[in-house]
């Protein structure tokens, strides 16, 4: 919304105010005023002068040379204005004059002649183009005939008006108008109103005789009023009204619409004219659409309506689109002589639905969406009809035609001091309170410290104690509040379990050299298919997609963190950043619906992603490039850190190298995955040998709630023994192990991988892996003997199982 | 013999003095101390001297011993210590070049952001309450008090899966689960941070996916200056203790009385300038009295309970903290930008 300081002037005594300190208090007390900003720049030396003359320049065709009479002296000026004529009044910029844009007006010569002095046009004075009326936006500006020559025309066209631009939230309609700021001004300034002229005259003939109104939608529309006004005269408004209305956001037409657009800013009550003769009918119907129905709006727009539209209509035809735009086949032109004029109250809902159906949002419909308010409409009504009659010499015609159903009534709220004090913290006597309502020109009875207010319908926002609380607190002053602690619950604050070990995780990926990411959960219809770990696969997951997504590429909920971080990767590699080791925390969201019903399951995931070197020394010529066991070994050290035992399967996963992956177990159950990425797909995302892998952090949650256990240090000393098996070379190194630790458990604590190696000594097709074994019993001192009875066994079982033998 | 012993003595300590290295110390223990050493030749000849004679004189030989013992081993330590001087004179290296680089990430900045938050709240009795991203409409807007067809809840601005799902738009309906977990019956202090999804277009201001932290606080008699003086603490905390902090009405659908919370501008001291837009004031965060409807929907009577509740968002915080000027940053994971702010 924007206010214009000098209009606004007419109904609160600003005093001497600035518009900054204005916005200030406003802000303050609940409406933020986004900016002050200055109408137009304001130009010295401008002053209105007569043109007594205008002749062409002898030595130029589009030059006419003029003798302008500016009060105190003619100036001879040329102008190249198309619409310059001799008898007007116009803004005459003299010698010495600045103009926005730093232009300084001086004596010149133009073809030979003398110039001194410039005849402006609106845009030079420095107003936005977009407001300038269009029949005289491309030449000088033409004042009324009784403009005052020699006077400066700052104060007449309002060029040292500010405009303050209001941001308006949902709950405060009423400050959509003139009026409902002025209200709002005076209840911070502790003013008063000064209310429009809305008088009428008394007219032999009454609007009934021309016009009447039938509703037949009466729950969209409980309030039809229909002024007639007879013998307009269409032509400019007046100068102080183009102003305002300039200066509001509007650009002025002619006299009725102008008229019409003036009230709604003033009262914020949409009015509507219509040309009653080419109405052409004596009975308003306004009804919903009939399916299939067309009508041809302003605009020129032929519009299909159906029963979701409200229509005002003559009885026969629709003339306009109740509250959102009127129909061209009505509209008020030059020809115009009656006008009839709509002042009614629109349902919001039904506004709301038709604006969104239409895209035709305006000043008008913003309001009706909002609520506009009960006790004005009519009032509205009388305004404008009032200034028709002034300004466009029209008879308005007595009473109006009427159509009302409308609940007027004010909302009753009970409030007392104690009360008020008690939830805000505040110590406000009885009679503060009194002066606050009185400000807000609340109307209230009051018995002791207890109001029974009547809230004024202008304020529809206002249907409770807690909101009358508001408007106490704010008149008050927010800043008047006190700063206190809340005294009650003495609950401990605190993370968690899980919140805990979340952090722990961060922490553990942070000192093994990884960095956090944040990426988007909403992906696209490729990358929701990738890097989808096999136990979620198995699940057979739909993947979840947007009804409405504002792109393909965030359109579907991942259901892996992995292709973002890819994709994160790929952006620092195109920006010379090759050396990555990330990894992300964040939920993947899998439904087994196959039409989604309900909320998907989100389950919280740890990924990683590492490209690049992981290790670079240049003058020690040390060099090394992230690699399978790098990813692994942080992998397992998450593991040992939480002290869960934890499988790695040789497996084929998706979008994975195929010889280079593996799942990975927590018992029975598969966890997620390690690997190299494809190289295929890791060609395509533009990337060298890349990393990867995905957990599901709730299922290691879970076990590490399970196993979490602390143990005494050993008090007796363990024993170390190393073995090599000669083994096909197939035979996976981790499988070995596993039967070593099967066999010689409860003794063998720790088994140990400390050499794989192929060549000279080992047969062809066979590899030796060395592995050192830990024994230890926490009950006594190990004996030689049963070390050495476990240590057969293990060699039998391998041996046997794996067709391997001891090295030498 | 005496002479003889002393002799030998000054021969030997002589010798000792003579010795460069371990080596040549040897030969000289060897020679006097040794088995066939002089100093064991001259002891033998004991056997020939007088029962009187021989205590004298053993006393001198020991004495004689002892000495050359002690030259060898001072002498002995003296050229340990040189060698040792001259291994590690040899084992110098260039001590400014670069040392062997060890791996160590870092927090995301708006990790670090929620963290701090996180625990400045912790710190004043609150839990941490987390809830999913894809929730009902009930949760997110009716429990809200902001049923369908409510002007301030705008399908345009939401993504739907479903007519009744959809991305969460603020992390409020963590607070309506928590009070319908509480039963209406216990009072309590919360905060929920989490992401939240707007139907946006990604750009410098904008982003369909941001992060929020929203408190609650419910209990018997909870007063508006409660949130004002929760709110400053914060701010001060947060931003600094020379940060002051303004409330303003505002409206959110949720709270009544509703506040925007404003804190002085760190650039200008509250003067004015182009940072605070000129008016020395930054906003920060919305808040307010729980709405009674929002209350009794779920289960607290507001009769009784009255609460406040506020929301943020770290992104905004970091951007005025750390001078972030796109929010898009946050997303993009570029390796300088996360780095940068690993200290945060």
């Amino acid at each position: 919304m924007l206010v214009s300081y000098n209009w606004l002037k007419n109904y609160v005594d600003l005093e001497d105010m600035t518009p900054e300190e204005l916005a200030e208090k406003i802000t303050k007390s609940g409406i933020e005023v986004e900016s002050v900003e200055y109408f137009a720049e304001k130009s010295d030396h401008v002053v209105v002068g007569y043109v007594a003359s205008c002749e062409q320049h002898p030595n130029a065709d589009k030059l006419n040379l003029c003798q302008v009479d500016v009060g105190d002296e003619t100036l001879q000026i040329i102008c190249g204005a198309p619409n310059i004529a001799q008898g007007q009044k116009v803004a005459v910029a003299k010698p010495g004059a600045k103009l926005p844009g730093n232009m300084k007006i001086k004596r010149v010569k133009l073809r030979g002649v003398e110039s001194n002095g410039m005849i402006c046009s609106l845009q030079e004075l420095g107003m936005d183009e977009k407001y300038i009326p269009t029949d005289i936006a491309e030449g000088i500006f033409v004042f009324p005939e009784d403009a005052p020559v020699g006077d400066s025309v700052v104060p007449l066209l309002n060029l040292d008006d500010a405009i303050l631009e209001l941001d308006i939230l949902a709950n405060r309609a009423d400050a959509m108008s003139m009026l409902g700021v002025a209200y709002e001004v005076a209840a911070i300034l502790d003013k008063e109103v000064q209310f429009p002229d809305e008088s009428l005259p008394v007219s032999d003939e009454s609007a009934e005789d021309y016009i009447s109104v039938e509703v037949e939608a009466a729950d969209l529309n409980p309030y039809y009023g229909a002024f007639v006004i007879k013998d307009v005269e269409i032509k400019s408004s007046p100068l102080w009204m183009r102003n305002y209305l300039m200066a509001a956001g509007v650009r002025p037409i002619n006299n009725v619409v102008d008229i019409t657009n003036y009230v709604l800013m003033e009262y914020g009550q949409p009015l509507h004219a219509f040309d009653y003769d080419r109405f052409s009918s004596d009975k308003i119907v306004v009804r919903r659409a009939d399916p299939g129905e067309t009508m041809i709006t302003l605009d020129n727009q032929e519009r299909k309506l159906n029963e979701e539209r409200l229509v005002i209509t003559n009885g026969k035809e629709a003339t306009a689109l109740a509250g959102v735009m009127g129909g061209a086949n009505t509209e008020v032109n030059n020809e115009t002589k009656n006008v009839l004029l709509e002042a009614a109250y629109f349902n919001g809902g039904s506004i709301r639905k038709t604006v969104k159906a239409t895209g035709l949002r305006s000043e008008s419909s913003t309001r009706f969406e909002k609520g506009v308010d009960p006790n004005r409409v009519k009032k509205a009504g009388m305004r404008a009809s009032h200034l028709l009659q002034k300004y466009a010499n029209g008879t308005v015609l007595s009473g109006v035609a009427e159509f009302d159903e409308l609940d007027k009534s004010e909302k009753i709220i009970v409030v007392n001091t104690e009360d008020i004090n008690k939830r805000l913290g505040t110590d406000i006597a009885t009679k503060e309170v009194a002066s606050i309502l009185s400000r807000l020109q609340f109307p209230y009875t009051q018995n002791k410290d207890t109001f029974t207010i009547q809230v004024p319908t202008r304020r529809g926002d206002i249907t409770i104690f807690e909101d009358m609380l508001e408007e106490v607190a704010r008149i008050y002053g927010y800043d008047k509040l006190p700063f206190t602690l809340p005294e009650g619950s003495n609950q401990a604050g605190g993370l968690t379990e899980r919140q805990l070990l979340k952090r722990k995780i961060k922490q553990l990926m942070q000192s093994i050299g990884l960095s956090e990411t944040l990426t988007y959960s909403l992906t696209n219809g490729g990358d929701i298919k990738r890097l989808i770990s096999p136990e979620i696969v198995e699940q057979h997951p739909t993947p979840v997609a947007l009804a409405m997504p504002m792109s393909e590429e965030h359109k579907y909920l991942r259901l892996s963190i992995l292709p973002e971080m890819l994709r994160t990767l790929s952006y620092n590699i195109a920006r010379n950043q090759s050396n990555l080791a990330y990894y992300e925390m964040g939920s993947v969201f899998i439904s087994d619906e196959k039409e989604i019903t309900k909320q998907p399951k989100e389950q919280l995931r740890l990924s990683g992603a590492l490209t690049g070197k992981w290790l670079e020394q240049p003058w020690q010529q040390e060099k090394k490039e992230v690699d399978f066991y790098l990813v692994k070994g942080m992998v397992e050290k998450l593991f040992h850190y939480l002290e869960i035992p934890v499988r790695f399967e040789q497996a084929r996963v998706k979008d994975m190298h195929p010889g280079r992956t593996a799942i990975v177990n927590i018992g029975a159950q598969k966890v997620g995955f390690i690997g190299q990425l494809h190289p295929g797909l890791a060609k395509e995302l533009d990337l060298k040998e890349t990393y990867v892998f995905d957990l599901n952090l709730e299922a290691i949650y879970g076990a590490y709630e399970n196993i979490l256990s602390f143990q005494d240090i050993p008090k007796y000393p363990s024993v170390a023994r190393d073995i090599a098996f000669i083994l096909d070379k197939e035979v996976l190194a981790g499988e070995v192990k596993q039967v070593i630790e099967e066999v010689g458990a409860p003794l063998v604590k720790h088994v140990q991988i400390f050499d794989v190696y192929q060549g000279e000594n080992v047969p062809e097709g066979k590899k030796s892996i060395a592995y050192s074994l830990l024994y230890q019993d926490p009950n006594k001192t190990l004996k030689d003997n049963e070390v050495e009875e476990s240590y057969e066994k293990i060699v039998e079982a391998v041996n046997s199982k794996f067709n391997a033998y001891v090295r030498s | 013999m005496k002479e003889q012993l002393e002799a030998i003595q000054a021969e030997a300590l002589e010798k000792v003095e003579q010795a460069k290295n371990p080596k040549e110390l040897q030969e000289i223990r060897v020679t006097y101390l040794g088995k066939k050493g002089s100093l064991t030749k001259v002891l033998k000849g004991m056997g020939k001297l007088s029962k009187e004679e021989r205590p004298v004189v053993g006393q001198i030989a020991n004495v004689v011993r002892d000495a050359i013992a002690k030259a060898l081993d001072d002498k002995s330590e003296m050229l340990e210590q040189i060698a040792l001087e001259k291994q590690l004179e040899s084992e110098a290296i260039d001590v400014t070049l670069p040392g062997r680089p060890v791996n160590v990430g870092g927090p995301h900045l708006l990790t670090s952001i929620v963290e701090e938050i996180e625990d400045l709240f912790i710190g004043m009795g609150y839990e941490v309450r987390e809830g999913p991203e894809v929730e009902t409409d009930y949760y997110n807007f009716e429990a809200l008090n902001l049923p369908k067809n409510h002007p301030a809840r705008d399908m345009q601005d939401t993504f739907y899966i479903t007519n009744e799902l959809l991305m969460r738009t603020h992390t409020s309906p963590v607070q309506a689960r928590t009070m319908q977990e509480y039963k209406g019956e216990k009072p309590f202090k919360m905060i929920c941070p989490g992401k939240v999804y707007r139907r946006d277009t990604d750009d410098a201001t904008h982003s369909h996916q941001f992060t929020q932290i929203e408190g609650l606080y419910v209990d018997k008699n909870v007063r508006m200056s409660d949130l004002k003086g929760t709110l400053d603490k914060f701010a001060k905390k947060m931003f600094g203790e020379e940060r002051e902090i303004r409330l303003r009405p505002s409206f959110f659908p949720f709270t009544e009385p509703s506040v925007e919370m404003d804190i002085s501008c760190k650039v200008c001291q509250g003067a004015g300038c182009s940072v605070c837009k000129g008016t020395g004031w930054i906003e920060i965060l919305g808040g307010g009295m729980v709405h009674p409807k929002v209350l009794s929907m779920a289960g607290y009577n507001p009769e009784v309970y009255s609460g406040f509740a506020f929301g943020m968002g770290p992104e905004r915080i970091a951007m005025l903290k750390y001078g972030v000027n796109d929010i898009r940053g946050f997303y993009l994971n570029d390796k300088r930008f996360l780095k940068q702010y690993h200290k945060a």
